[in-house]
């Protein structure tokens, strides 16, 4: 008799419940709903951290999984932010110069609103036309759809190149940083048509919400966070429990083996690739309004190296390790870099943390890779394992070289 | 008996170097064929033509009966089609349990949607244990294939290949590594198999070759030089020269 998927996985119903909690917990210290123990930018902080979490799941699918060491998912999650930032900023300019307009002795004609609304956005670049890639962008529906479309296609293309080439490995990774490179380098031009370095700001302002304050506003965006990535886990760990799971991390393992099992490896790295390419647009479409600003330098191939980084500190092919590395990691970083960190005053010379810290996290990421492969997420073994010490000892077979089997892990 | 496979003239050369040269070969839909030869004569290779990992320089590959090219096949394509192999070295999934193994080897669609939504149902459960049982693992389903001995290995890959259905079974040294015992066993294993289809079995071991009771092609220097009963290669000056006097 087959179990149900959550009676099988126990460890998604244990983070559920954990996410759960969390969210609760925040709601209830917030400025915004509760006592006001945790700051407004704190809670943003939070929101945040919930939705890189997910990314850090989806670059765990793709290369804790399925070992394709992507390092161009940060691509996605910025495209998936300046898709929902066109229609933040185009909608709230458009409430702004109606508003402006609707004392004139004239009223105003559609195409002057838009007129008027182009030299808002555009004036930073030296223009006031709209691009066509602004096209849909007075449109909400459409624009939630581009969220998942647009990084969701270029990955398929990309990816259907790449893989159709059998690019394997570290040129896979350098191919894929390069795509981040010229998208980043593309938007940082004037005429990307996306305000150049300037990027889309004050995504903080919902449109036709003004009326909330931003305290409120945060929790309602650590919410959807914390519902984004309760769903993302619960795809992901739907995807990699059964068949498809088997599939990819027999690809990870031995491609051409599974090619010999009749698999078409590139479909399913394909299929894979961009679906995880979605679900980083739709983290980045949570992640910028509530880091209000969304500009190139996001996009940079740093970031999504750093994704990188987080998994393997976490642990890499399980997904609660994606999210303690990402979580992790993050949160650390915002200390470290915030200036919160004491400075250490050796006499001779002062460790800044502010400058340290990348050094500090690039040395844990060497430790992590040499000396523990399973990363944070390999504790829950150590902990596991003395709870149910579960040793066979049993000698495996007539062979003179069989091996004891080895505590059997899940 | 109308042929399954048919490789004719074929050549390969790595650099210069000849590794296939010219070679034909013929199997029925349900053969048994051993193959062997000295090392580098290039049965590995062959295998690796068939299956679509190594492009052969000329000649012509026809599958089945309406006589399709593998040539213009993926890998993955001609494994659909039904051609099963087994590597030489031992290639299981080690981090996955013997029945992940299994499951993911059994024939069923492969597309990867399909794959998606995929739930092994209780017949699945039932043909993974029946071949679980056959190839004497059944205690070791739960267990991750990477610990097994590397005989159990080499039996866990020969359950992959027949649960995969294929029409052909390619064999490299399946008894590299096993007892005697188990090589009975395994030599069950292919006869039984080679009762419903093609079966080619590469081997150093003449005493495994023996029991397996089937004709032989003996390979030399990328091309056929001899084919026929066991005894009667065993025979063949040339045959002793290059691969038994030796
Ligand atoms: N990819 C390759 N590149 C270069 N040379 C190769 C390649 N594959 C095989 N060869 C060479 O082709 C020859 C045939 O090799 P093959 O592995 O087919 O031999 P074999 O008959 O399987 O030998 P063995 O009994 O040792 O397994 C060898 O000399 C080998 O070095
Ligand atoms: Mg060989």
């Amino acid at each position: 008799m087959r179990k149900s998927f959550l009676a099988q996985n126990p460890s998604v119903l244990i983070f559920l419940g954990i996410l759960g909690m969390f969210t609760l917990a925040v709601t209830v210290a917030s400025e915004g709903l509760g006592l006001g123990l945790i700051s407004t930018s704190f809670v943003k902080t939070l929101g945040k951290t919930l939705v890189l979490a997910l990314i850090a799941v989806a670059m765990d699918l793709v290369w804790g999984y399925a070992g394709i060491l992507s390092l161009g998912h940060f691509a996605f999650f910025g495209l998936g932010g300046y898709m929902i930032g066109m229609w933040l900023m185009y909608e709230r300019t458009r409430q702004i110069v109606v508003d402006s307009m609707a004392n004139a002795p004239i009223p105003p004609t559609d195409q002057e609103i838009v007129d008027a609304i182009g030299t808002q956005i555009f004036g930073v670049v030296g223009s006031s036309e709209f691009p066509a890639i602004w096209t849909f962008a007075d449109s909400l529906i459409i624009q939630l759809v581009l969220i998942v479309a647009i990084p969701g296609v270029l990955a398929l293309v990309f990816g259907w190149l790449a893989f159709r080439s059998r690019v394997t490995g570290v040129y896979l990774s350098i191919l894929t940083q390069a795509m981040t490179l010229a998208l980043s380098l593309y938007l940082f031009q004037n005429d990307s048509g996306l305000r150049g370095n300037n990027g889309l700001s004050g995504l903080q302002n919902i449109p036709h919400l003004d009326h909330v304050p931003q305290s409120v506003l945060s929790v309602w965006f650590l919410w959807a966070s914390a519902l984004a990535l309760a769903l993302g886990y619960l795809f992901s760990a739907w995807i990699v429990s059964g068949k498809f799971g088997s599939v990819i991390r027999g690809i990870r393992d031995n491609e051409a083996r599974v090619r010999f099992l009749g698999y078409s490896v590139e479909g399913y790295k394909l299929l894979l690739f961009t679906t995880t390419a979605m679900m980083s647009g739709i983290a980045g479409a949570l992640y910028y309004p509530q880091a209000g600003i969304v500009n190139p330098a996001e996009i940079a191939p740093i970031a999504s190296i750093y994704l990188a980084v987080w998994v393997a500190i976490g642990g890499r092919g399980r997904l609660y390790g994606a999210v303690i590395g990402a979580i992790f990691v993050s949160l650390v970083s915002t200390w470290f870099t915030g200036g919160q960190a004491p400075d250490v005053n050796l006499g001779f010379y002062t460790i800044s943390w502010v400058d340290w810290w990348t050094i500090l996290l690039g040395l844990s990421f060497v430790a992590v890779t040499l000396f523990a492969p399973k990363g944070m997420g390999g504790l829950f073994d150590l902990w596991a394992g003395r709870r149910a010490p579960e040793r066979h000892g049993a000698d495996l077979g007539p062979d003179q070289g069989a091996l004891r089997e080895k505590e059997a892990n899940e | 008996m109308s042929t399954l496979l048919e490789v004719s003239g074929v050549s390969v050369s790595f650099d210069g170097f000849k590794a296939i040269n010219n070679l034909s070969f013929a199997i029925g839909q349900a053969e048994l064929r051993a193959i062997i030869g000295p090392n580098g004569a290039g049965k590995t290779t062959f295998m690796d033509i068939i299956t679509g990992k190594t492009r052969p320089d000329s000649g012509t590959v026809l599958w089945g009966e309406k006589s399709r090219s593998l040539l213009k096949m993926t890998e993955a394509q001609i494994a659909r089609a039904g051609v099963g192999r087994k590597f030489q070295k031992p290639t299981v999934f080690e981090d996955q349990t013997v029945q992940e193994n299994l499951l993911m080897a059994l024939e069923n669609d492969r597309n990867p949607f399909a794959v998606l939504f995929w739930r092994p149902g209780q017949t699945d459960f039932e043909r993974v244990e029946e071949i679980a049982t056959e190839i004497g693992l059944v205690d070791a389903l739960k267990r991750k294939s990477g610990e097994l001995s590397h005989g159990q290995k080499q039996w866990l890959e020969i359950g992959m290949l027949l649960a995969q259905e294929p029409r052909l079974l390619l064999v490299d040294e399946p008894a590299a590594g096993m007892t005697p015992a188990e090589r009975e066993h395994t030599t069950r294993l292919l006869v039984e198999a080679a009762k419903t289809r093609a079966v080619v079995v590469v081997e150093h071991d003449m005493e495994f070759i023996r029991r397996l009771d089937c004709r032989v092609t003996v390979l030399h220097e990328g091309s056929v030089l001899a084919e026929g009963s066991l005894d009667h290669v065993t025979a063949n000056k040339e045959v002793i020269d290059v691969y038994l006097g030796r």
